[in-house]
């Protein structure tokens, strides 16, 4: 009887902690319906009129298809650079390998507030701020790390003899590598490049830092939104955002676990 | 015979280590272009001063650090910046604990869904999820009109230290339970009905097996929680309304609204050291744990 009650009670705790977890991330798709001009609960009234809002607002609008394309460009590359210098660093021993394997990931371990000003004051000399190269450089910079840990990851476990054996019976390298190499590593190519995607789509720091005024980017223009008004308008956006990334989530656990992703 | 062997090994080697580089090289340029060169240079940058009219004095020089060390308001955002971390660090690990030592119970499809409603969030961007705080704990927002419906006054839970808190435990509370999992990874579920077998009572069973035994996912969580918290900007900036200053919002401040880069630079240092500080910390009380 006690240690039923007990229990129960443990569960009320751990679901009172989840919800804790999970509530900002929840309540933003109710505030999205809200009627009010401002955010308060509970709303006065249910309606769609934020969402007509944001498709009026042309700053949000020009910052996402921003964002959208910004990303995108950016995962190609990431993958373009990160597959060839993951298949050399897992694949060969040689002086320095692991020296090199930390430089490529130490920029993850630097505070993005410090990347983010170290970045400004370089790229300003060059006049690189808020161009598209500028803002390309600064996302890669951190994309590249989580995409070569998740792709050495995924060389690591693949037995090298399937390679050995394709190259015995006569495949050149990049045969073996079309051919043997990449269907294999096709999980783990899936996750960085949704990795890489969310990553660079949702920079607030760094972008904040090199995407200037003329550059409008979607974390960049949410955040100085915010910082002047608080309408459900943002609630809105929120709550697509929320569901587009939960799309990406269900893409990267099928494809290789979203534990093994996000680990630091 | 024996030499060309020996001189087309060479060769074919020389090449082996030409297609290496190759390969290697788009990402050592990305990484020295972005990476190496402006942390090196914001590192001199600590060494240079602004004028007053903003511009930057081209000898070098110490006065920047002079004048950070010298001002009591620098100590204080330090002294700030550090026990916020610690108290974020603590109220994470007291929140995340008994849910992630949950989750490593489960198995099957009920583990992955957990797992992946603890970790998910991660992905959400820190300004989405801030924001969801602002509409939680705002003046009008959901707690406060739950507390009014019960007949009490609600005292202001945002813009103040409160909020900062509670904002930030939320965003880290992923990067804690990812490492809680992975050092509850080693804890045989066996090892409890062991204890338990042999007349221990839960709450002995959870001190004197599981806590010493998850010990090193604690101490790492711990540290990337802290990193975390005392590196932080948007959550702090967005929840404290400018009334809570941090070293990594008076970075910002310094780099973005006066333009003093010196002084932002040093600033960057100041938070290395407190980085290098936690790092040492964690070394030492992992050699304790071990």
């Amino acid at each position: 009887m006690l240690g039923s009650f007990l229990r129960s009670l443990q569960f009320l705790g751990l679901a009172a902690i989840l919800l804790f977890l999970l509530a900002p991330v929840i309540l933003v798709f109710p505030i999205s319906f809200s009627a009010d001009a401002y955010v308060a609960w509970p709303p006065s009234g249910w309606s769609t009129r934020w969402y007509g809002e944001l498709l009026k607002n042309e700053e949000l609008t020009e910052a996402f298809s921003n964002s959208l394309v910004l990303a995108i460009y950016v995962t190609i590359l990431t993958l373009l650079i990160a597959t060839p210098a993951a298949l050399v660093l897992a694949r060969n021993t040689f002086a320095g390998r692991s020296a090199l394997v930390s430089l490529f990931t130490s920029p993850l371990l630097l505070p993005s507030i410090v990347l983010g000003l170290a970045i400004l004051v370089i790229f300003v000399g060059y006049g690189l701020v808020g161009s598209w190269t500028g803002m390309i450089i600064g996302h890669l910079v951190i994309t590249l790390p989580y995409a070569l840990r998740v792709l050495m990851t995924g060389l690591s476990t693949l037995p090298p003899f399937v390679e050995d054996a394709a190259g015995t019976l006569g495949a050149g390298p990049f045969a073996v590598f079309r051919r043997i190499t990449l269907p294999l590593i096709a999980p783990a190519l899936v996750a960085s490049a949704a990795l890489s995607f969310i990553v660079s789509f949702d920079e607030t720091v760094i972008s904040l830092f090199i995407a200037g005024t003329r550059l409008k980017l979607l974390p960049v223009s949410l955040y100085h939104y915010v910082e002047s008004r608080t309408d459900p308008l943002i609630a809105a956006v929120s709550a697509l955002m929320v569901l587009g990334i939960l799309v990406l989530v269900i893409v990267i656990e099928r494809a290789i676990g979203l534990r093994k992703a996000v680990a630091k | 015979m024996k030499d060309s062997a020996a001189v087309d090994q060479s060769n074919s080697s020389r090449r082996a280590a030409g297609v290496v580089f190759g390969l290697l090289l788009p990402i050592l340029i990305v990484n020295i272009i972005a990476f190496v060169v402006p942390v090196l240079n914001l590192a001199a940058m600590s060494f240079r001063s602004a004028t007053a009219i903003g511009s930057l004095d081209e000898a070098l020089t110490l006065s920047t650090w002079q004048s950070l060390l010298g001002d009591t308001f620098y100590w204080s955002i330090l002294w700030r910046t550090v026990w916020m971390g610690a108290l974020i660090t603590a109220v994470t690990l007291l929140l995340s604990y008994p849910l992630a030592l949950f989750v490593s119970r489960r198995s099957g499809w009920v583990k992955t869904v957990l797992v992946v409603a603890c970790i998910s969030p991660l992905l959400i961007s820190a300004v989405v999820r801030t924001y969801g705080w602002m509409v939680i704990l705002g003046n009008q927002g959901f707690l406060p009109a739950l507390i009014r419906a019960s007949g009490f006054t609600p005292p202001r839970l945002i813009n103040n230290e409160f909020g900062v808190l509670v904002g930030m435990t939320e965003i880290l509370m992923p990067y804690m339970i990812l490492s809680l999992l992975s050092g509850f990874g080693r804890l045989d579920p066996i090892l409890d009905q062991a204890a338990e077998t042999l007349g221990a009572r839960p709450l002995t069973v959870l001190r004197r097996i599981v806590l010493p035994l998850s010990l090193p996912g604690i101490l790492l969580g711990c540290l990337l929680c802290f990193v975390l918290a005392v590196s932080s900007f948007i959550t702090p900036k967005m929840l404290a309304g400018g009334r809570v200053s941090l070293l990594a919002t008076e970075i910002y401040d310094q780099a973005i609204v006066t333009l003093n880069w010196p002084l932002a630079a040093c600033l960057s240092v100041f938070i290395l050291f407190v980085f290098g500080a936690a790092l040492l910390a964690y070394g030492q009380l992992s050699k304790i744990v071990d």
